[in-house]
């Protein structure tokens, strides 16, 4: 199949799969017990209140009535407002985006490099003691999760050495005070740093075996330029999907790492939104988040099939 | 992660009293008072809906912020009676329908005086037909019609109904007086300790001092109050230096602190009562021997020890302890296993087998359901436990279940009585409907003497202590921490009262 026709393809079924998220997204959260107008009122559960509340809120209405009116102003760029403050949800999702899209950038940003470079020198060290110890640790902080990996780190680091803050809480953008992204950044590289630079090791190691690194070696090819050039662009395909995949992994991890660290993020206003019943921004936020994990694996599959067509084909 | 702390139940909320400020607790460094500097308190929080408009107070850290910016005309003190603010005192006509309030003199942040025209216009913004404001249930004993501005310092409410405890009403949380046609509250204007610098929702709000007080001017500089909702966060905030003052810890993590002497642990005492909620009107507790059995099954105090770890003190199956108007001469219950089998035996159910509703809508309501249950075996009544959901739990538990968990937070007798245990009353979890209790109330609230009103009071409890459907096992504090540096933090005051997370009284050492 052509790329473009490809391309096409993979689009169309984004589409279907957003689509899909939003209906199960709504599903879901019309099948938690109760809703805003219960939550709103909190520990003082008047019943005449909570049936104002329900009228005010719209919530009355019948579920295929709010779920097609709520899709058709979707599609229109218009996604609500909050039940339970008067902001709209685009206005909270634009005020939320920020820390989460700089923890991601930085992470993303470091990923790369470190677990590249990692894995690269893993591979050309195979069974040397540079391998032994690179392959050991990045499997044993592999095994950590982040919520532990970030109380570990915070214990030690913010609590008892004090070389770092604790956490995020306070006023002002986070860029302003970046000792504060210091441990929620490292929480968020350490495990995909790992999982990737053993895939590039692998990757890498298969590649300096294969002919074609042996056939430009006796072309007599600079040493570096048989690494650089040619192994390694077949070493990273399956670390690319993989890369996608942390992608998607991260938006999940950013959540646990903002509750840890007090980080304003996406992951904070969706737990909030989901413990207040705030059915429009719990959609909205999904709906984000899903058009986003769409997009990402899209585009690594397409960098995927540019950079090795035939493993494509093979399926 | 997300635990939402409400207020105690409705009306509730704050007040003065014990004044003098106990300076700071334990091994507090603040020394004298001293102005200046920035306080940063950090609370469990909304997130990123969280708004300014005080009347729609519902959270700890909402009333936090409206404390710092706007006055009501009355708050609860130590002992939950109602202590003048911005009403200089209050009179009542001898039908106790008619209510005259002197105002102080005070001015709002832009100069303005407070005047009896906004008092009514902010009363009259909760009242609107359309509002859901939790102070409209105390404050619809106003008619707003009947009611005047006298003068621009002198406010005459008319009631609909004679009612004694109307100071009650003027202190209920939310009742915050704003200026007339106040609706947008993103800079808001009060007449607080502080004025408005600055609010990010779910993040930060800062204040500075307000220098023309009337109460006099905070040490202060400035209080930023932050939000987080994970409580390691809160500490960990207050251990490396992001905040002092951490609001709502557990007592796990009070106590591994306390000895360690880096920051200061405050005890709120009186602050948030636990009980088992019986429904009177269906079996098995429709029976009276069976409600008065449960009385005599519980280990009051082993649930203090294991369910409060030991911060709290028991209760005794009344609502208030040491609260004014509180019937502290009835004899303390203590479990009595054959006292309970000899009630079973009476009622036919020897035996008995009920399901318990309980949820973790509030920490140690599930604990405490599990270790009732255990000692309820003592005498051969199986429990058997269920979880219901946190979210809707205060809901949920107005119709279903015979028996539940409860809690509360601190209200005044009066405003627990006339929410909770009317015919009439909305939330009322235990369905305690009888005439001639709603008699005894209406006949309180139209009595101007003080005496004879808290002897109908004692009347009231004594009833509920030998018949009701509430089994008030335990009051327990409310755990605050703060850095040493910080003076002038009152542990006397129960948490929502007048004195609890005032911190125009606080200084920075």
């Amino acid at each position: 199949m052509s790329i473009p026709g490809y391309i096409a393809r993979r689009v169309l079924l984004g589409f279907v799969q957003v689509f899909l998220v939003m209906v199960v997204v709504f599903f879901l959260t019309e099948a938690l017990p109760g809703d805003a107008a219960v939550t709103i009122a909190g520990d003082d559960p008047d019943p005449a209140v909570i049936a104002l509340l329900r009228e005010q809120l719209g919530l009355n209405a019948p579920v295929w009535e709010r779920l097609g009116g709520w899709m058709l102003a979707a599609s229109q760029g218009d996604f609500g407002r909050s039940l339970v403050g008067p902001r709209s949800v685009l206005d909270i999702i634009g005020s939320s985006v920020g820390p989460t899209l700089l923890l991601a950038a930085l992470t993303l940003a470091l990923i790369v490099p470190v677990s590249l470079g990692l894995g690269v020198l893993a591979a050309n060290r195979e069974g040397r003691l540079t391998d032994r110890l690179i392959t050991s640790t990045t499997l044993g902080l592999y095994s950590v999760p982040e919520f532990a990996m970030g109380i570990l780190l915070v214990t030690v680091f913010a609590v008892q050495l004090g070389w770092l803050p604790p956490t995020a809480v306070g006023g002002g953008g986070l860029l302003s005070r970046p000792a504060v992204l210091v441990l929620p950044v490292l929480v968020l590289l350490l495990r995909p740093i790992c999982s990737l630079s053993r895939l590039v090791r692998a990757g890498m190691i298969d590649a300096l075996r294969s002919g074609y690194v042996r056939q430009a070696r006796r072309a007599g090819l600079a040493p570096l330029r048989v690494q650089f050039a040619h192994a390694l662009p077949n070493a990273v395909v399956p670390a690319m999907q993989q890369l996608a995949r942390t992608t998607d992994w991260l938006i999940g991890g950013v959540i646990v790492v903002e509750a840890i660290f007090v980080v304003p993020g996406l992951g904070t206003t969706l737990i909030d939104a989901v413990s207040a019943r705030d059915l429009p921004v719990v959609q909205g936020l999904s709906l984000v988040l899903a058009v986003v994990t769409v997009l990402v694996n899209l585009v690594a599959d397409i960098v995927a099939r540019i950079l090795a067509p035939a493993a494509e084909d093979d399926r | 992660m997300t635990r939402r702390g409400f207020l105690g139940f409705t009306a509730a909320a704050a007040f003065v009293g014990m004044s003098g400020c106990a300076a700071g607790g334990s091994g507090s460094t603040a020394g004298p008072p001293k102005p200046g500097g920035r306080l940063r308190a950090v609370f469990p929080g909304g997130g990123a809906d969280e708004v300014l408009d005080p009347h729609a107070t519902n959270l700890y850290a909402e009333v936090a912020r409206a404390k710092a910016l706007f006055d009501k005309l009355a708050d609860y003190g130590s002992d939950m009676s109602p202590q003048p603010r911005l009403a200089e005192r209050w009179e009542s006509s001898p039908d106790l329908r008619t209510w005259r309030v002197p105002l102080r003199e005070a001015t709002f942040h832009d100069g303005r005086p407070v005047r009896a025209a906004d008092v009514l216009a902010s009363y009259a913004r909760i009242l609107r037909p359309d509002s859901t404001r939790r102070a409209k249930a105390s404050l619809s004993v106003i008619d707003l019609q009947g009611s005047r501005a006298i003068d621009d310092r002198t406010v005459e409410f008319r009631l609909k109904r004679p009612y004694a405890e109307f100071p009650n009403a003027l202190a209920t949380l939310g009742a915050y007086i704003v200026p007339e046609g106040a609706e947008n509250f993103e800079r808001p204007v009060g007449s607080g300790p502080f004025r408005f610098t600055s609010f990010e929702p779910g993040r930060s709000f800062l204040v500075a001092r307000n220098p023309n007080y009337w109460e006099g001017a905070p040490l202060l500089d400035e209080l930023e109050i932050l939000v987080s909702n994970d409580e390691a966060a809160r500490v960990n905030a207050l251990l490396g230096d992001q905040a002092d003052y951490a609001h709502d810890l557990t007592a796990t993590t009070a106590r591994s602190h306390e000895a360690a002497g880096q920051i200061n642990i405050h005890r709120l005492p009186l602050s948030n009562f636990h009980s088992l909620a019986m429904k009177v009107d269906r079996p098995p507790f429709d029976r009276l021997e069976v409600r008065q059995a449960f009385f005599h099954l519980v280990d009051r105090e082993e649930l203090v020890r294991s369910v409060l770890q030991g911060s709290g003190e028991v209760a005794n199956d009344l609502f208030g302890k040491n609260y004014q108007y509180y019937d502290a001469e009835l004899p303390q219950r203590r479990q009595d296993l054959a006292k309970a089998k000899e009630l079973l035996r009476r009622a036919d159910a020897e035996n008995l087998r009920v399901e318990l509703l309980t949820s973790e809508a509030s920490p140690g309501l599930r604990e405490a359901a599990l270790a009732f249950a255990d000692q309820a075996k003592l005498a051969g009544v199986t429990i058997d436990v269920t979880l219901g959901n946190k979210d809707t739990y205060w809901s949920d538990i107005g119709e279903q279940g015979s028996i539940v968990s409860y809690r509360s937070g601190a209200m005044p007798i009066e405003s627990h009585l006339s929410q909770r245990l009317l015919s009439s009353s909305t939330t009322n979890n235990t369905k305690w409907q009888r005439p001639e209790f709603d008699a005894l109330y209406q006949q309180a609230q139209s009595t101007s003497d003080e005496n004879a009103r808290a002897g109908l009071y004692r009347e009231m409890q004594r009833t509920l202590f030998e018949e009701g459907g509430f089994l008030w096992w335990g009051v327990s504090d409310w755990i605050v921490a703060s850095a040493n540096r910080v003076g002038g933090i009152d542990d006397g005051a129960p948490a929502n009262t007048l004195d609890w997370a005032r911190f125009d009284k606080v200084w920075l050492g």
